[in-house]
């Protein structure tokens, strides 16, 4: 380090423009001057102390963040100035240039000494937060009385959050994303947070009534229990949209791509009944209902690579190259969008609209990290209810509670409930939201017990439960994990062209691979007869010449088989795998010569 | 019910005598517990192991923490030192002594007396500063007098355990004056390093000794740095119970079955460590595998995985290429015997319901080549019938013992010809 009297290095947007001989007169300076407006308030300047260097940046790109100025242990910020603001007497712009607030860059942060709410401001703070849910970002703020939680539980709330299915934009039916969902009847919640205000056009989610409570054992294990009316009646229902695309290509040699009902006779043509709901133009008609793999817009291509002058452009140099709905998704047709690419080419975007009523295995969250899968549906009859008549949406289990210690949800589910009995929104914002004592003692003045109990009965039996279960309203999201996108089983299905094994992956109707960690399995089981079954996929049947040892070869319409290398020799049928018998040309290929020695049993 | 080792037999005998019980209950139970440890013929123990073995080390890998201080002396633990062991490493990254003292040296004095005798002391211990003169290329080391007092060394002593090749040394005062003969040691900052790492006292390789107690064992002196050979020289250390954490010194030392009990508790004592537990049958399998040349091979590519029989096993693990190459230009045959290879190929593997190679003919039912070769010959239920006649007779031959006329034998052996394909199914063909 250098000595603290030398000059210290001034840059100005990442560029050495000189040294100054004291550097705190030399940064106070320029903060006064851009506190008075002498200064651009865009100007940031930070002093690094380890490298004894000032870097001021007024470029563009810095992430910068508002914040109350604080002299001599006080804030600029005063009420006046507040009930000024609120009477609309000044606007923001006026604090900005009258040096109240600043904003700050994350360089000059590191110089900043924030204190986060006004009663802890001390000589030593340079700032104070405009209000402390700010050290949260956008995610994390939505978490109501978050600061009961314990640090992680928040992430995860905040991770969840951003999984939901609400209503993200609203020109959702002119826009032609890839993939989209959207909640069908989006709620604010009722206990809310500051950030919730400015999301007010974008809810997440819905309010619940939820019962803590078992469930007969089905909403083991972070499970959920929904009531069967509440889904009817819309709970959660959401849409999907899904656009494909295709254009009309242009080929070399004046072909072209051709959008019409592929005649028969023609390459991969699918048979007259895949077409069918095509219209005359080959195009699919709005809210025609489509299934998996149906078709969507008839195209056939020209076979490429095609030269020389006295080929005819007949059925025969076509090839059907129609656009399917993907494996595993329905729908119906939603929106038909014809245009044009930028090279003049037809384009065609097709939505399809599928919606998503809640079913056995679709997520649920709330906003306090607790997530679970749906594990039954239950009629609106068979659900407990309290003596008002009022049935829970949700079912969840008490044991979620204990281990993750998440005092939020509770506090949420309480308040959820008063502001649903008088009317009020709850502000549950961290650090500064209502606090318990104040919606207890609304229940108590609305004739409801603080503790949020109620005595439920058994909707199957009539009988009242002996204990009384902590019911309200909670604000509960669904994600974006849905089993209709997930659910996939296969028994025969389609193999890679190279080794003859099974496919991978859900969209190729692939198999589950029987990885080496569960061959081994078998193995230690002494399983050999099941190993082999599990692991002949790609089985086959090769002939192999006994005296060379190497592949022989079957004429089909001879039927008979022999040996390219001998001449007379004996050919025996082998069974092995397929990728077995790929080794074996990959060595005959590298030049190394695999002998088997094969013999009768 | 299998019978009882002689050994275990032995031991429970002198029990039942010790503490006066009754022989043959205690046998019975003894033989009990016995046949239910014991692995079922042709069971994959070797893939049992393997699970058993990689079970804890995963837990390991999941909560870390490596290293432990036993009374001020870091050694590695945990995963770390279970791969060294396995990897069959060298050295250890932190290698140590446990020294035990004989009866006669049970007590504090003593035990520290031995452990100060054993301590490696070097010059660099009194060094309190050096000069390096480049002109006259001499080196001046300033000794600290009063520690070389506390140790009951003399400066002019010192002089003669400094061995290095063309060098003259000379003391004045409390200096020590190295000078460098040749212009080979015109490197004095090597040569200054060389000097001061001169051994002058204690074992070479002890770096640090720790002296504690222990309720059973007595005095145990805990080092830093291992040196089996000569630790085991030094009077009052009870050789027949210390050891070290280096297992390439101990079979240098003491042989391989003594490497291979090293292997066996040092494994079992990382793991217990940290509070799993493996089955030690396991681990000392595992110690066979590793010491059965011999000499120790680790697990791995230039170990136990890269010495396995099949070619196809070899490439399927590691350096596919290379065994590619050998077993083209050796013209290597593949036995076919172990599992890999049988996956590979899409055969029963040779262990569990898949070891056996016994293969049964009902009357009626015909070798499948024969099939289309005989057709217009006898039906086939008589066929069937004349099979099981010759057979009758090949087996009336053995029984009456005439070896000579077993090369007749239709059915194959699979010890004529270990080099083929014994699993071989044929198919048949129309």
């Amino acid at each position: 380090m250098k000595a603290p009297k030398e000059k210290v290095d001034v840059y100005f947007n990442g560029n050495f423009i000189g040294s100054v001989p004291n550097a705190d007169k030399f940064i106070a300076d320029i903060k006064k001057r851009r506190r008075h407006n002498i200064l651009p308030d865009q100007i940031n300047v930070a002093y690094n102390q380890s490298f004894s260097e000032i870097r001021i940046n007024s470029d563009s790109g810095r992430a910068r963040r508002p914040l109350i100025v604080v002299e001599a242990g006080k804030p600029r910020l005063t009420s006046d100035l507040v009930k000024k603001l609120e009477t609309g007497k000044i606007t923001w712009t006026y604090l900005l240039k009258h040096g109240i607030i600043e904003y700050l860059d994350a360089e000059e942060e590191e110089n900043a000494y924030i204190s986060i709410d006004p009663a802890s401001v001390t000589k030593e703070h340079t700032h104070l937060e405009l209000n402390p849910i700010l050290v949260l970002g956008i995610s994390a703020s939505l978490t109501p009385y978050s600061e009961y939680n314990r640090g992680d539980r928040v992430n995860y709330g905040a991770k969840m959050v951003g999984q939901a299915i609400g209503a993200p934009v609203d020109n959702f039916l002119i826009r032609a994303d890839t993939k989209f969902n959207i909640l069908a009847y989006p709620q604010r919640p009722l206990v809310r947070t500051k950030t919730d205000d400015i999301l007010s056009l974008h809810p997440y989610g819905q309010n619940v009534v939820i019962a803590i409570m078992c469930w007969d054992g089905f909403n083991m294990n972070d499970a959920v229990v929904l009531n069967k009316s509440s889904v009817e009646r819309g709970m959660f229902r959401s849409f999907y949209f899904r656009t494909y695309e295709t254009f009309k290509k242009r080929y070399w040699g004046g072909q072209e791509d051709r959008i019409s009902i592929p005649e028969p006779g023609i390459k991969g043509y699918r048979g007259d009944e895949a077409y069918k709901d095509l219209a005359e133009d080959g195009i699919i008609n709005i809210e025609t209902p489509v299934q998996s793999d149906s078709i969507l817009v008839g195209k056939t291509s020209p076979l490429r690579f095609l030269t020389g002058g006295d080929f005819t452009m007949d059925i025969e140099n076509k090839r059907e190259s129609s656009i399917t709905v993907r494996h595993g998704e329905k729908g119906v047709v939603d929106k038909v969008l014809i245009s044009e690419t930028t090279n003049g080419e037809q384009l065609l975007k097709i939505r399809i609209r599928d919606q998503r009523i809640p079913e056995l295995g679709d997520k649920f969250a709330t906003r306090h990290g607790q997530k679970g899968v749906t594990a039954l549906v239950v009629p609106h009859e068979d659900m407990p209810f309290t003596k008002d008549g009022v049935v829970p949406d949700v079912v969840f289990n008490p044991h979620g509670i204990p281990s993750r210690m998440t005092v939020s949800q509770l506090i949420e589910v309480l308040a959820g409930k008063c502001s649903a009995y008088s009317g009020k929104i709850v502000d549950g914002s961290t650090f500064s939201g209502t606090k318990e004592d104040e919606i207890r003692k609304e229940m108590l003045k609305m004739g409801f017990r603080d503790d949020g109990k109620e005595t439920l009965y058994d909707g199957r039996t009539g009988k009242a439960y002996q204990v009384m279960i902590f019911t309200g309203i909670t604000y509960y999201m669904k994600l974006d994990h849905m089993v209709a996108d997930k659910i996939h089983a296969r028994s025969k299905g389609p193999v890679t062209l190279l080794t003859r094994q099974p496919t991978e992956g859900r969209s190729k109707r692939g198999g589950l691979r029987l990885g080496e960690m569960e061959q081994q399995c078998l193995v230690g089981h002494g399983a050999a007869m099941t190993l082999k079954e599990r692991f002949n996929s790609d089985e086959t049947v090769i002939p192999i010449c006994q005296n060379c040892g190497l592949i022989a070869v079957h004429d089909k319409t001879k039927n008979k088989t022999h040996c390219l290398v001998c001449k007379d020799s004996k050919v025996l049928w082998v069974n092995t795998s397929y990728a077995f018998k790929l080794t074996l040309d990959e060595f005959k290929s590298m030049g190394v010569y695999p002998k088997l020695v094969v013999e009768e049993i | 019910m299998r019978e009882l080792p002689v050994k275990i037999r032995k031991e429970v005998e002198e029990y039942a005598e010790k503490n006066k019980v009754d022989l043959s209950e205690v046998m019975e139970k003894v033989k009990k517990l016995y046949n239910d440890a014991l692995y079922y013929p042709e069971e994959a123990m070797g893939v049992v192991a393997a699970q058993s073995l990689s079970e804890p080390a995963t837990q390991m890998t999941m909560r870390t923490y490596h290293f432990a201080g036993t009374a001020g002396i870091q050694v590695t633990l945990g995963l770390p030192r279970l791969i060294e062991i396995y990897d069959a490493k060298k050295e250890p990254e932190t290698p140590s002594m446990t020294i035990y003292l004989n009866q006669d040296y049970q007590t504090e004095n003593k035990a520290m007396e031995v452990a100060k005798k054993i301590k490696e002391v070097k010059l660099r211990d009194f060094v309190v500063g050096d000069v390096i003169d480049l002109i006259n290329l001499v080196i001046r080391l300033k000794l600290d007098m009063e520690k070389l007092g506390k140790f009951g060394l003399e400066i002019e002593k010192l002089k003669k355990h400094i061995k290095i090749k063309n060098v003259d040394v000379e003391t004045k005062g409390s200096e020590v004056i190295v000078t460098s003969k040749k212009m080979e040691n015109i490197n004095l900052h090597k040569l200054k390093y060389k000097v001061m790492e001169s051994h002058i006292r204690g074992v070479k390789g002890i770096s640090h000794v720790i002296v504690s107690k222990d309720e059973m064992k007595g005095w145990i002196i805990s080092t830093l740095g291992s040196n089996l050979k000569k630790i085991l020289e030094v009077e009052g250390v009870n050789p027949e119970i210390t050891t070290c954490n280096n297992i390439f010194e101990i079979y240098d030392v003491l042989g391989v079955e003594a490497a291979r009990n090293a292997i066996i508790i040092e494994a079992i004592d990382t793991i217990e460590e940290q509070g799993l537990g493996v089955d030690p049958r396991y681990v000392s399998l595992l110690a066979d595998l590793m010491t059965s040349s011999g000499s120790i091979m680790g697990i791995g590519r230039y170990g136990v995985a890269g010495n396995k029989d099949s070619v196809l096993a070899r490439m399927a693990f590691e350096e596919t290429k290379k065994h590619i190459i050998t077993a083209a230009i050796e013209g290597i045959k593949d036995p076919l015997k172990g599992h890999v290879e049988n996956i590979i190929m899409n055969q029963v593997i040779p262990v569990g319901t898949g070891a056996f190679q016994l293969i049964g003919r009902f009357p009626g039912q015909v070798k499948a080549a024969e099939k289309p070769a005989k057709k217009d010959s006898a039906p086939e239920k008589e066929r069937g019938i004349e099979k099981v006649k010759e057979m009758e007779k090949i087996f009336s031959k053995k029984t009456a013992s005439k070896p000579a006329k077993k090369e007749t034998n239709k059915k194959p052996k699979k010890a004529e010809k270990p080099a083929k394909k014994p699993n071989k199914a044929t198919k048949k063909k129309k």
